[in-house]
């Protein structure tokens, strides 16, 4: 029998070669984000979820035994008698949360994003979305926020949520966000997937006056040469670049989008449509099928054509490694923003 | 035809020994790691890589070799303590543990590391490859096993349960599952909170030959992988091992024990200082 080399190993693997040693950066689980010297607060979601309670007995809580790592366990010490503890179990865990909410409760399932996007995705389909059950999948570790490899490098779980009919996607930036939107949501009638940051989240819109609106796009702050149309914790990178972008004279406006589908259509277009601004989206997600993807289809439907560009994850299994060196390495950090909008003008 | 690692004077309890230095050396390098899982698991590791797994440390893709599926990536740095012991890979490289461009990830994946067979992490995967390499491995004639070590936490997920049907409907006599029940998950001990199931029993329900052991005492793991590996009949094999989590360092034996055990900066001399004293012969 003539069989290849019993195991076909990536070119990765044959071109790594013994590092050099020392060196005190860690690939290690970073479940918080790193607060970069910003305000923060602690578990939003979870304290959110747990103060919803108080006053809704149709709220329950599910995790995949991630509670800890999800910011449940906050509503979980507040409301033992509304928690579930399913184990290491993403299917059942959605196809429960399904069942409850069929029964008329408001199940809040949470695990990883990526087990929820990838193990979990045809229960999601078929128990909840098809169904237009209202259930609230809320998942920690969004995108490239850990360095653990592409085990838990959830960069793909907006482009497959996003073609699920009937779902809604949202991708928040901080904890105020956070905090409004898991009201906000447990008040919408359908299903949810909703990307977390959780432990100590940083706080940044708050001092916008920001008010999240379910749907809905908003103009965070305005300039004339840049538009970043930006998601979750790239609005924060955005806010950073823009700033630092304004003091080289460059006056960039940052719309954010934290949710994505349903799709802002008229702010975004409108927005994008002022002649002469470079558009910029920002996403914590791979290029394929996220925000840009949604972003860019919008503004041809429409026909409209401005300068386009993405910041986004590459098409690729991502490194492992400490988490500022891989937002260095594909783009995402305030600094790799600053150097990409610049070689763009 | 005994390799090298087996022929060796070195006994076991030594092997286990050094497992535990290297796991607590690169837990240092990082501050942190998966340590307790690695002290509880030594023994088993020792009783795997140096007396039941049939390898070459210099050509980790020898063909004859006895596949060994890691699907608990946080579990890596037990495993690259063994083949750190091995001698699959050099020992200064314990130094990279965790950093960036190692070879040594904290989670363990197939693309890094020589000797990691596959990629771990999103747990739930290994049994299931297992069944596969295990057909391959039949279909090609090849008499090497396939063993899988898989977590108590492991036991939750759906995709486990398929992949032990699979193996008794295949009869995979030449796949071995070791199961590590440290009694403990992220949330917290699954005889607590999570599930509360006796072992074997479930496994012989599905047809499979099972063994239940003090997966610390080295003995009588190398007892239960030997019938494993001889037990005559057509099924599937599972060695489920009940182990204690940060065996070997009292002092983090007598901690709070969680699933991320955390370890002060001035406990990792502690713990070597420890281990050091204990050293068998
Ligand atoms: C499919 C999947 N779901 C969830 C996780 C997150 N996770 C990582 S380790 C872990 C606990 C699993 O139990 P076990 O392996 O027994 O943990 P330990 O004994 O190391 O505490 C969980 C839930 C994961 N890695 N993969
Ligand atoms: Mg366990």
């Amino acid at each position: 029998m003539s069989l290849g080399p019993n195991s076909r190993r990536t070119p990765k693997n044959v071109a790594r070669s013994a590092p050099p040693m020392g060196g005190a950066r860690t690939s290690a689980m970073i479940a918080s984000l790193d607060a970069e010297g910003r305000a923060t607060k602690p578990a939003p979601f979870g304290h959110a979820l747990a103060e919803l309670a108080q006053t809704r007995d149709d709220i329950v809580g599910l995790s995949a035994d991630l509670s800890k790592y999800t910011d449940l366990h906050v509503f979980a010490k507040a409301h033992p008698d509304k928690f579930y503890q399913m184990g290491m179990a993403e299917q059942v865990l959605i196809s429960a949360a399904a069942g409850l909410a069929k029964e008329g409760f408001t199940p809040f399932a949470t695990t990883y994003a990526v087990f929820a996007a990838r193990r979990a995705y045809d229960f999601i389909a078929m128990a909840i979305a098809e169904d237009n059950l209202p259930v609230k999948i809320c998942c920690a570790l969004p995108g490239l926020t850990t360095g653990y490899g592409p085990s838990h490098q959830s960069t793909e779980d907006i482009a497959i949520m996003r073609g699920m009919p009937g779902l809604t996607v949202l991708d928040p930036c901080d904890a105020t966000e956070i905090d409004q939107a898991t009201r906000a949501i447990a008040d919408h009638p359908g299903p949810v997937y909703m990307r977390l940051l959780r432990g100590q989240v940083p706080d940044v819109l708050g001092e916008y006056g920001y008010q999240f609106k379910l749907g809905k796009a908003q103009m965070i702050r305005d300039g004339g040469d840049v538009l970043f149309v930006s998601t979750g914790l790239m609005t924060m990178r955005a806010l950073d670049a823009a700033a630092r972008l304004q003091k080289d004279g460059v006056e960039a406006g940052v719309l954010h989008v934290p949710t994505i589908k349903p799709l802002d259509e008229d702010t975004i277009a409108e927005a994008c449509g002022k002649t002469g601004r470079l558009v910029v989206t920002a996403e914590n997600h791979s290029i394929n099928g996220g925000l840009g993807e949604a972003v860019a289809g919008t503004l041809m439907r429409r026909g409209l054509r401005p300068a386009f560009a993405q910041v986004a994850l590459p098409d690729e299994w991502l490194d492992a490694g400490a988490l500022p060196t891989l937002h260095d390495q594909y783009g995402l950090s305030v600094d790799a923003v600053v150097k990409r909008v610049k070689g763009l003008l | 035809m005994t390799p090298d690692h087996h022929r060796s004077n070195v006994s076991l309890a030594r092997r286990a020994w050094a497992i535990r230095r290297n796991a607590v050396r690169m837990g240092q390098v990082q501050g942190q790691g998966y340590i307790g899982q690695a002290l509880g698991v030594a023994d088993v590791l020792a009783a795997s890589y140096f007396h039941a797994l049939s390898y070459r440390p210099d050509d980790p893709e020898w063909e004859g070799r006895d596949r060994f599926l890691l699907s608990i990536g946080h579990y890596a740095i037990a495993l690259y303590a063994a083949m750190i012991e091995a001698g699959i890979l050099p020992e200064q490289e314990l130094e990279t543990y965790g950093t960036d461009d190692s070879r040594l990830p904290m989670s363990g994946m197939a693309s890094y590391t020589p000797g990691m067979e596959i990629t771990g992490g999103s747990l739930g995967h290994g049994l299931g490859i297992a069944v596969g390499m295990a057909m391959g491995l039949k279909r090609k004639d090849n008499p090497a096993f396939v063993y899988n070590l898989l977590s108590d936490g492991e036991l939750g997920e759906g995709s486990t349960w398929e992949a032990v049907q699979s193996a008794t409907q295949w009869k995979l006599d030449n796949l071995i599952a070791i199961v590590d029940v440290n009694d403990q998950q992220a949330d917290g001990k699954p005889s607590d909170a999570l599930m509360q199931m006796p072992e074997a029993p479930r496994w012989e329900a599905f047809g499979w030959f099972a063994q239940e052991v003090d997966g610390n005492d080295i003995d009588a793991v190398v007892a239960a992988l030997d019938a494993a590996r001889h037990h005559p009949g057509p099924q599937p094999r599972v060695v489920i091992c009940r182990t204690t989590m940060c065996k070997g360092v009292p002092f983090l034996e007598e901690r709070e024990i969680t699933h991320f055990v955390r370890v002060e900066e001035d406990e990792w001399d502690r713990a070597l200082a420890i281990l050091d004293e204990g050293k068998p012969a």
